[in-house]
């Protein structure tokens, strides 16, 4: 490998949104289906160490360096890449397609990045190409929504910027080692900082809902691109920066937890997979919290899973929003009938998801679980079951249930363009091939030493008696009408506080300043008004100031003698 | 005509089918239950002694799960249209 030319790692991709923007038709396409090919063959010629450094302003700066955890990912983002070029290839919106390979770019530019200054700039390039992303869907709400993403995430990357300019302050160093949480002093703000950043790019509790009100309004292509990257980039970055930070461990299981509610309700499919992307993250936060060789392995092994199975579903509701126009729980069902190929993925997406043995989910979920017990987080260990049994009840059965199955809606429609079709087979093809055997798979990449056996009876017993008993509650809940049926609505989450509470105070303060004002000025009005009528009567036709009554010449010799009699006085003062 | 007569009934259509599926769901439900007092399972955790732990935990869970939320839509569903008014 050493005789070729290899290339910075995010390079093939930028090409590729290069190519994009200029060339069309068939050699747009075949440009685009090679370039992820290529990024992943040029990462699989790198060494491991920095490939390239600089210095700036006093800095070591090392914009592509190469070890385990970036080369997963990076191998991770060219897989996911090429299934969601795959997927997206039959539209014609240049748009779309440039945003999308230059969104893919910036992911696999930020893994690789060595330094806090690299990190920051892909950082804020992921959000200002995936935006487009949400805009292409054309309408308002998606308007509306992709600027209120922008907001949040340009928000994370000046926290991202401020907290490492105090990090380079203070420790005279812009590499990207472990951060911590543990400093003195002002390291202690600019840890904080970049910590926080982190959280808001992986939808941390009350910092979530850019992903789930954005991910939904974007165009069914651009979901599949978006929900690989941006959080995954932040997942990485906690790994790398706060291994093993407890705290991590209570925000992950929180993140497992909540949103499993919020999707039981939830109508709009693809909002319940944004809430379920949201859930499946906590699993990967905990493992990164808990911070032991196996807790970190599970953690990056389920990020790796979830790109794919979570693709899956999303391509799988991609397809059927692409065919039917129609995602809302309430407004689908039956469409196994004419959809029978993209029912049976969806199903191995559902089935992966919730970890089912031999599907991907399994092999690495069950690491951060059996991580959790090992170091006797046992609250931890019982909410992450809990919230396990949910992701079933939710994105393994309701997605498939009420899109395919339940009532039948009426809406006839065929099976979506081929290229779905093959990008939605090779994610299948991937999660049963990587649970099925994840030695030879993804624990291969992984980038801890540690030895972990998935399959023992045990695992397999235990997850399947979890599992069946929460699909046996779903059916029991069913037959009762017990179960909560899909109608049109919308649920208040955290982000009511910004675009309802926050819009309705400032409403009302500019109304009252508002009111106040023209109050005031009307009250200003009126008193001069009332001051001129006082100056003139009516009645008699004649002003009433003293002085209006004499003729000007008169007036002006009262005031030259007042004038002489002040002077007189300054005089001898 | 075997395709027109596919999309006129479909496999779940017809209540029989559900009824026999639903059936073979129940049997290996029970089989679950059956083979955890048979075998020697690892416990990592005391609960773990509980029989059937996990098919009682992920039933409570789920149940607990859907009864929550249905009753979290008392208080946050809004109609579809809140935010755009």
């Amino acid at each position: 490998m050493n005789n070729l030319i290899l290339l910075p790692p995010f390079l093939p991709l930028l090409f590729g949104a290069l190519a994009a923007l200029f060339l069309r038709g068939w050699l747009r396409n075949t440009v685009m289906l090679i370039v992820p090919i290529i990024g992943a063959l040029n990462i699989y010629g790198l060494d491991t160490g920095v490939f390239w450094s600089l210095e700036f302003m006093g800095y070591t700066l090392e914009p592509v360096k190469v070890d385990k955890l970036s080369l997963m990912f990076g191998y991770l983002f060219h897989i996911a890449s090429f299934i969601a070029i795959v997927y997206a290839i039959h539209i014609k919106d240049t748009l779309q397609h440039v945003a999308a390979l230059a969104y893919a770019a910036s992911a696999v530019g930020a893994v690789f990045a060595g330094d806090l200054l690299t990190l920051f700039v892909f950082w804020e390039l992921l959000a200002l190409t995936s935006v487009f992303l949400i805009w292409a869907r054309r309408t308002d709400k998606a308007y509306a929504s992709g600027l209120r993403y922008l907001i949040i995430q340009v928000l994370s990357g000046v926290m991202l910027l401020a907290g490492l300019l105090i990090y380079a302050q203070v420790n005279n160093s812009l590499l990207f080692t472990e951060i911590g949480l543990e400093h003195q002093g002002i390291a202690q703000i600019g840890a904080w900082l970049i910590f926080l950043a982190f959280g808001i790019k992986c939808a941390f509790p009350f910092f979530h809902n850019w992903l789930t009100d954005a991910y939904p309004e974007a165009t069914p292509t651009g979901t599949i691109f978006l929900a690989s990257f941006t959080t995954k980039v932040a997942v990485y970055a906690f790994a790398r920066g706060y291994p093993g930070t407890e705290l991590l461990v209570w925000i992950g299981v929180t993140m497992a937890c909540f949103p499993i509610f919020f999707a039981v309700i939830e109508n709009d499919l693809r909002r319940v997979l944004a809430y379920s992307l949201i859930n499946q993250i906590g699993f990967m936060i905990v493992g990164i919290g808990i911070g032991t060789a196996v807790a970190l392995n599970g953690a990056v092994a389920h990020a790796f899973n979830d790109v794919i199975f979570k693709g899956l579903l999303m391509m799988t509701m991609g397809a059927v929003l692409h065919m039917t126009g129609k995602i809302n729980g309430s407004e689908l069902g039956g469409l196994y009938k004419s959809m029978p190929k993209t029912t049976i993925l969806c199903i191995v997406g559902a089935a992966s998801i919730s970890a089912f043995p031999l599907f991907s989910g399994f092999v690495s979920k069950s690491m951060i679980m059996s991580a959790a017990v090992a170091e006797g987080y046992d609250v931890v260990w019982l909410l992450l079951l809990f919230a396990a049994a949910g992701v079933f009840h939710h994105a393994g059965i309701k997605i498939p249930y009420f899109a395919f199955f339940a009532h039948d809606s009426g809406i006839r429609t065929t099976e979506p363009p081929r290229n779905m079709l093959i990008a939605m087979t090779l994610a299948a093809v991937a999660c049963v091939v990587i649970g099925s055997f994840p030695a030879q798979t993804v624990y291969a990449l992984l980038p801890w030493e540690a030895s972990y056996q998935p399959y023992d009876l045990t695992h397999v017993l235990t997850q399947l008696q979890l599992l069946f008993f929460s699909a046996l509650a779903f059916v029991w809940l069913n037959q009762r009408n017990m179960y909560p049926p899909e109608l049109p609505s919308t649920n208040l989450d955290a982000d009511w506080f910004y675009r309802k509470l926050a819009p309705n105070v400032i409403k009302r303060v500019a109304s009252a300043v508002n009111h106040s004002y023209q109050r005031a000025e009307l009250a200003v009005v009126m008193s001069i008004k009332h001051i001129i009528q006082r100056s003139y009567d009516a009645d008699k036709d004649e002003p009433r100031g003293y002085f209006a009554r004499f003729w000007l010449t008169d007036t002006m010799v009262v005031w030259v003698a007042i004038l002489l009699v002040a002077y007189l006085l300054l005089y001898y003062i | 005509m075997a395709e027109q007569n596919h999309e006129q009934s479909g496999f779940f259509d017809k209540p029989e089918n559900i009824r026999k599926m639903l059936r073979v769901f129940y049997v290996i439900c029970a089989l679950l239950v059956i083979v955890d007092l048979v075998v020697n399972r690892h416990i990592y955790h005391d609960w773990e002694n509980i029989p059937a732990f996990y098919a009682i935990y992920g039933f409570v869970g789920c149940v607990v799960l859907v009864l929550i939320a249905t009753e979290m839509r008392k208080f946050l569903m809004r109609k579809e249209d809140y935010y755009d008014e």
